[in-house]
């Protein structure tokens, strides 16, 4: 496949005209204090992803580039000098292409970031050389983490106005390990950086000798990612049923959720539980010997069973859970509040069940990140753990294990407004 | 075998697929819109992903301004044709002759506002409660903010500061009656993931997209084609370019480019190595005001 039709080649602006380039998603974290918004500009800028009328956009009042200027998106944000929500940014190089989620960092920050991290393999968290690691460092870092992304990369930014000092540096690794320590993320890297000045952004630091490391386009070009995918465990929630009378046709469609798929293999389709054999993945392009996570394609099995949207189908021996009760983190995200007894929807694969809160377990101190038990409701960007009740059996995984079977989303009936994000964490042990 | 890297392209499909797998299990009526422009192309070629060898689970939709490029809509019914499937074409001339708008006039007059209306007024006669567009949020940056399924109201109304978070690849898709959803699976996309696509899998398309001789004139700096449908302000000549189309709209809003590319990969390099965004070279329609697009968007808009 690679080199096709395609007979482009490089170009002076840096973007790539060659197909061979994966994707990845990265998100960023931080205040507007800490630049943020200028790094996104300089990494764009920079990566040459900024077009010349784009450009011509980004002259403050006074004349002078205001990189900044780039992330604010509608004309009722820069009227009122704010971020409204998560805005994608695109860019790309020879070696990858990127979606950048930019997510805001005032008073609705949690409920984005966390939108903004749902899909990410990699956050990149700003901080301030000259405060340090400071609460909103650990709280967005956190986030990350909860949210599942493999990689970190902690931006210290300003570096200039601490005199480009190694210590400065230490100081703040020392601290950010100490804490990280506490949370499961895999992948941590430091950098120190000037967005304003364009150090370590894309172009090596001259006045940063002493650091050894990848500036941060190249720490992102090259970032192992296709190893973070769970090729383990089968899983293929069903989307869809394609039926063809013509052809007497009937195949399941959905997404490789995990694991890898081959003609020939055993399966197991829950809730059923009914045991089949895989005869054919098939594409539009023709049949496929084996599909892997994140492709779509259309399963056809071996037996005849009663088999639609909702259902699972999987690896026979490395079963999900099949339970009528669950436990999850959840971000809240209306203002009514998220309270026991309360009933929702959730969206979970591809079906939607109705639950009911059966217990507050604990609610996040977004200071302290510590757990505080029982609390009496969610508010608007709590994020607390909760158990729920599902009117029927939902075949799910923690979502350490698998982001796809393991997240939820969750609806209120009544607004139809999307309210909640649940992450599934085992299940506490029984006595 | 041996690895099981996926590129960008094959990323951005299976998301795109999954995307359209979740309108037609999720919703009662959805549609389509084609105009014959590169993303909705693509657009048609990821409904075959999708849904062969089944029919597709819905109609398509163009909204005909009556200024089109005669090239497209020639494309728009042979591609149709060759698909076997349904196309409901909705008329803005009609809106025009029921009343329903109010044709612009003067030489700057453009009937790209009257789409709206045209759709939206498609959209409650037929009762589609989802419309697939090729929207993607690297063209503009009010696009950016949107949502891939971006909720409407009774009014067709766009409301940016209440758009439903969207996490993983979960969409909540619920809506009441008369209330719909207009679904982007090209959001990610950027102009050259589609072109590279087009190449990929060798899909036709109009043949503006490529150089050819035209007879053009100069206005506000772009290059636009003489037809019926434009008049010349004094000191507008017509002149004769080699020119190819970036963007597919009306004939009257839509400017040409100098090119010679005559190949697909000719105009895959030329993208590649652009300077200039894809609307902010060719598209008069945003550049009323600087917020031309989210004006028009909160008006229920493409």
């Amino acid at each position: 496949m690679p080199g096709t039709s395609n007979g482009a080649s490089g170009n002076g602006n840096g973007r790539p005209a060659l197909l061979r380039s994966d994707l990845m998603r990265l998100a960023t974290a931080g205040s507007v204090d800490d630049g943020k918004s200028t790094l996104i500009g300089r990494l764009l800028h920079d990566a040459k992803a900024i077009l010349a009328d784009q450009l011509d956009d980004l002259h403050g009042r006074d004349g002078a580039l205001d990189l900044s200027r780039l992330t604010d998106g509608l004309r009722a944000e820069r009227e009122q000098g704010i971020t409204i929500d998560v805005a994608y940014r695109y860019f790309a190089t020879a070696k990858r292409s990127f979606i950048l989620a930019d997510t805001p960092g005032h008073v609705q920050y949690t409920r984005n970031m966390v939108t903004g991290a749902s899909t990410a393999d990699l956050a990149i968290v700003l901080v301030d050389a000259r405060n340090g690691v400071v609460e909103q460092t650990k709280r967005h870092a956190f986030i990350a983490a909860l949210l599942g992304i493999p990689h970190v990369v902690l931006a210290v930014n300003k570096m200039d106005l601490v005199d480009y000092d190694e210590q400065v540096f230490d100081r703040i690794v020392t601290d950010f390990s100490a804490f990280a320590r506490r949370l499961d993320v895999r992948d941590v890297a430091f950098i120190p950086m000037s967005a304003l000045e364009g150090d370590n952004v894309v172009d090596r630091s001259e006045a940063m000798g002493w650091y050894a490391g990848l500036p941060l386009l190249e720490h992102l070009e090259t970032v192992q990612i296709a190893a973070d995918r769970n090729l383990d465990e089968l899983r293929f929630p069903v989307q869809y049923v394609i039926r063809d009378h013509a052809t007497d046709y009937r195949g399941y469609a959905g997404r490789i959720a995990s694991g890898v798929v081959r003609p020939g293999d055993e399966v197991l389709v829950l809730p059923g539980g009914q045991s089949t054999t895989v005869e054919a993945i098939d594409t539009l392009d023709g049949p496929l010997d084996e599909a892997v996570p994140p492709l779509s394609v259309t399963l056809r099995l071996a037996d005849d069973l009663d088999i639609s949207r909702g259902d699972l189908i999987c690896g026979p021996a490395d079963r999900p859970s099949l339970e009528r009760e669950l436990t999850a983190d959840v971000c809240w995200m209306a203002d009514a509040p998220l309270r026991p007894r309360g009933r929702y929807l959730i969206k979970h694969a591809a079906h939607t069940v109705a639950v009911m809160v059966d217990e507050l377990v604990d609610r996040v101190d977004v200071h302290t990140l510590d757990r505080e038990g029982a609390p009496p409701e969610l508010a608007l960007n709590d994020i607390g753990r909760v158990r729920l009740r599902t009117a029927r059996p939902v075949a799910f995984d923690p979502y350490a294990r698998n982001r796809a079977t393991g997240s939820f989303i969750v609806i209120d009936e009544a607004t139809n407004e999307t309210v909640g994000a649940g992450m599934i964490v085992p299940a506490p042990a029984r006595a | 075998m041996g690895t099981h890297d996926l590129t960008h392209l094959e990323v951005l499909e299976a998301e795109a697929i999954h995307i359209m797998r979740e309108v037609a299990a999720e919703l009662s009526k959805p549609v389509l819109l084609f105009s014959g422009g590169k993303d909705s192309i693509v657009l048609l070629r990821l409904a075959e992903k999708a849904f062969r060898p089944a029919p597709f689970p819905f109609p398509l939709m163009h909204v005909d301004t009556g200024h089109n490029f005669p090239e497209v809509i020639a494309f728009r019914d042979r591609r149709v044709a060759e698909l076997g499937e349904r196309l409901v074409v909705a008329s803005v001339q009609e809106s025009i002759d029921r009343g329903r708008v109010v044709e612009e006039t003067g030489p700057r007059a453009s009937r790209n506002r009257l789409q709206t209306t045209t759709l939206l007024d498609a959209i409650e006669e037929h009762e589609f409660d989802a419309a697939f567009g090729g929207a993607r949020r690297d063209e503009e940056r009010a696009r950016a903010k949107e949502r891939i399924f971006s909720f409407r109201d009774d009014f067709g109304q766009w409301d940016p500061r209440r758009q439903r978070p969207e996490l993983w690849s979960i969409y909540n898709g619920r809506i009441r009656k008369g209330e719909h959803v207009r679904v982007f699976p090209l959001s990610n996309w950027t102009e050259l993931d589609v072109w590279q696509y087009i190449a990929k899998e060798r899909l036709e398309v109009p043949t503006i997209y490529f150089a050819h001789e035209r007879e053009v004139f100069r206005r506000d700096g772009m290059l636009y084609a003489i037809s019926p449908h434009v008049q010349l302000i004094d000191g507008e000549e017509p002149f004769t370019e080699s020119v190819r189309y970036r963007t597919v709209g009306d004939m009257s809003c839509t400017g040409a480019v100098r090119s010679t590319a005559t190949a697909l990969h000719d105009v895959v390099a030329e993208i590649a190595a652009t300077k200039i965004t894809e609307r902010g070279e060719t598209r008069a329609d945003d550049r009323v005001t600087e917020a031309a697009m989210e004006d028009r968007k909160v008006a229920g808009y493409f």
